[in-house]
């Protein structure tokens, strides 16, 4: 049972990394545009749904879906305590649990932008916009 | 202290203020002095307080010990009770022991968060830490565990003097020879304050007498010449290497080599990262286990091995004033039957990430701590290579280049020199935004950017890669994140109170020490908190 098991997952990881080696291959003969990334201790990124890839999508995933394992992450998708901006905003600056607080890799701004952005998609509806100047408020 | 960005191995650059960050502050504006105060008040520069084996003894007939997690710690915590004479138990929500202390083989296979799946495809013996990955001469009580139960070690090369410094912006982006950046920083720093000294400049400063001693010194240490330059020569080629090295019989006569332009040098910034080496927790020896980093912990297990229930998620802690009660389910069925242990005690060495989304009985100050810390972005990955290209063509034996990408490092192997076949490198190891920027791509769109970018230092890399495997630690399902990220703040309001055993309760691990993500930290968390609790339970408390 554990040996074709064994086999089975073998060929599929071949033809997974087969597929991987082209898609790399062509992505090293430079026919694609490489992701923005930052330089140094502070967020480059500028637009909410790029400060969106760049930091939440790691653990609150794609789609907002959040995450479970031994422990999780909360959705962002349908999350009711996204409605309100400030509560949204406070976590980004200032974390919350094992989450770390972005407070000091970015800007107002970017703050604003990242947290507009979650407060106005995966099904989110705020219709209440915070500024740069709010989020300063609150550091 | 090293003011850098790009070498930050084990202070992230994402937390409101990092301890390095204060250090480095501390450092610029107060001097050594000032700095050393400010390391001891954050915990940094102490001593490791390891003094030998403990040896507990008599525990009172029939008393539990329940651990939670296999890691390095719980490991340590079930090896040390088990000899006092403890029923123990240990629960570990993976199917294997070892926790961070990790390492991946061909064959592994590796299911992050969001469903990202991984198969290692490395060749055998070849292997990739994505967690710890060297342990310095100084952490004598992981190396004692070490010695104790047989695990071979090696040394990990830290500082590789033909190694690169990669800078985007500096020489053009080609890599520089760490030895070049070096000896030409050194060099020209020596020349710099030699005519400073000889101008006298630093007359106010130095007598005749030590001013003529510091001229002395600055010859010796930046290699200059007998006028106080630093010149292509000898003397400079000695430490940089030469044009062309000496060789034998009717060989070409040696050619010494020209230094790197010294302003253009120091624009370049590449002298950020050639002082990692010098650091305490850096500097030679510096080791790693034959084999892998997971070998030390696969020890400690073979001595605790019917004691480790795996597959454990544990969803609650009670306790009261008799027992304590933990709640778990089989990790990889959400319809399972939740199931209870019992013990008289418990010392739960889950991460706090973790922990803090468990219901814990505990009192207020304990459970404040638990829900103080937050967990440092990192991210790694390897790389097995056709070839071992950096030691055919470039005559590269382990050690670290550098580079201000992305990827901020390429680490070879430090095992297997000059062996046929293939290798694995670790292509990329970095903390702060962009360790959260490669998090959250896909494991392929990684691994396409890893390649990328590391091609810029050997370009060797898109005609000898084979395939790859990465970790971005807030993805690992049984960690959220990398290591407990303290700000001096939090430990001043927590620190002690996470320390303290609370009832039945104790924590441990590396969140609950001084040594932050090094196993060191986790093995003294773990021994310290053993013995006050047989303390504890001895005198009848």
């Amino acid at each position: 049972m554990r040996s074709i098991h064994l086999r089975l997952a073998t060929a599929l990881a071949c033809t997974a990394i087969c597929l991987a080696a082209t898609a790399l291959s062509s992505a090293l003969a430079g026919d694609m545009v490489p992701p923005e990334m930052s330089n140094g201790p502070r967020f480059i990124e500028s637009d909410g749904a790029a400060l969106y890839r760049a930091t939440c999508q790691g653990c609150h995933m794609p789609h907002g879906e959040g995450a479970k394992g031994a422990g999780m992450y909360p959705a962002l998708a349908g999350n009711p305590q996204v409605a309100t901006g400030a509560y949204v905003a406070d976590v980004v600056l200032h974390g919350r649990n094992g989450m770390p607080g972005f407070g000091y890799p970015m800007s107002d701004d970017q703050v604003a932008a990242v947290v507009n952005y979650v407060r106005t998609n995966f099904g989110n509806h705020a219709s209440d916009p915070l500024s740069a100047a709010d989020v300063a408020k609150m550091r | 202290m090293t003011n850098t960005t790009n070498e930050v191995d084990n202070a992230p650059r994402n937390s409101v203020t990092t301890r390095r960050q204060v250090l480095t502050f501390a450092g610029e504006v107060g001097g050594v002095a000032a700095m050393y105060r400010a390391m001891t008040a954050l915990g940094f520069a102490a001593e490791s307080s390891y003094s030998g084996p403990i040896n507990l003894q008599d525990a009172p007939k029939g008393s539990s010990v329940l651990i939670l997690g296999a890691g390095i710690a719980g490991l340590v915590a079930a090896y040390e009770l088990r000899r006092a004479g403890y029923e123990v138990t240990v629960l570990e929500y993976n199917r294997r022991a070892g926790g961070r202390a990790w390492t991946i083989r061909g064959g592994d296979e590796y299911a992050e968060l969001g469903g990202f799946g991984q198969t290692c495809e490395f060749d055998e013996g070849l292997y990739f830490n994505p967690g710890p990955w060297r342990i310095p001469f100084h952490h004598h009580a992981i190396l004692d565990y070490a010695k104790r139960f047989g695990v071979a070690l090696e040394p990990f090369i830290q500082v590789n003097y033909n190694a690169y410094v990669h800078g985007r912006n500096a020489f053009g982006g080609k890599p520089q020879r760490y030895r070049h950046v070096q000896a030409d920083y050194q060099g020209h720093v020596a020349e710099l304050l030699a005519k400073a000294a000889n101008g006298h400049q630093l007359d106010a400063e130095l007598s005749r007498e030590d001013r003529d001693k510091l001229l002395e010194s600055l010859r010796s240490w930046g290699a200059l010449d007998r006028q106080f330059r630093y010149a292509t020569n000898t003397n400079s080629s000695d430490r940089r290497g030469y044009a062309v090295d000496p060789g034998g019989g009717l060989m070409p006569d040696a050619v010494p080599s020209e230094p790197l332009d010294r302003n253009e040098l120091l624009r370049s910034r590449l002298w950020r990262s050639i002082a990692a080496g010098a650091e305490y927790e850096f500097q030679s020896t510096i080791f790693q286990p034959v084999g892998g980093m997971d070998q030390i912990a696969m020890a400690v297990y073979r001595q605790v091995k019917d004691l480790v229930r795996f597959n454990a998620r544990v969803t609650k802690i009670d306790q009261s004033d008799t027992a304590v009660t933990v709640t778990y389910a089989d990790a990889g069925d959400v319809s399972a039957q939740p199931r209870l242990a019992t013990a008289d005690w418990c010392i739960c060495t889950i991460p706090l990430s973790i922990l803090s989304q468990i219901e814990v009985t505990a009192g207020q100050p304990m459970r404040d701590a638990i829900h103080a810390v937050p967990y440092a972005a990192a991210f790694k990955a390897g790389l097995q290579f056709k070839r071992k290209f950096w030691e055919q063509d470039e005559h590269i034996y382990g050690g670290i280049s550098y580079s201000d990408l992305p990827i901020n490092r390429i680490s070879y192997p430090s095992t297997g020199y000059g062996q046929p076949g293939k290798g694995v490198v670790v292509g990329s190891y970095v903390f702060g935004p962009n360790a959260f920027e490669f998090s959250a791509m896909t494991p392929q769109e990684r691994l396409r950017e890893v390649l990328r970018q590391g091609a810029q230092i050997h370009p060797q890399y898109p005609d000898e890669f084979e395939n790859g495997i990465s970790v971005g630690w807030h993805r690992v399902p049984w960690t959220n994140g990398c290591y407990g990220l303290w700000s001096d703040q939090a430990r001043n309001a927590h620190y002690k109170n996470l320390c303290q055993i609370d009832g039945r309760l104790a924590l441990a691990g590396e969140h609950a020490s001084y040594l932050p993500a090094w196993q060191e930290g986790a093995v003294l968390s773990a021994l310290d908190v053993v013995q006050r609790l047989h303390a504890r339970i001895k005198s009848g408390h």
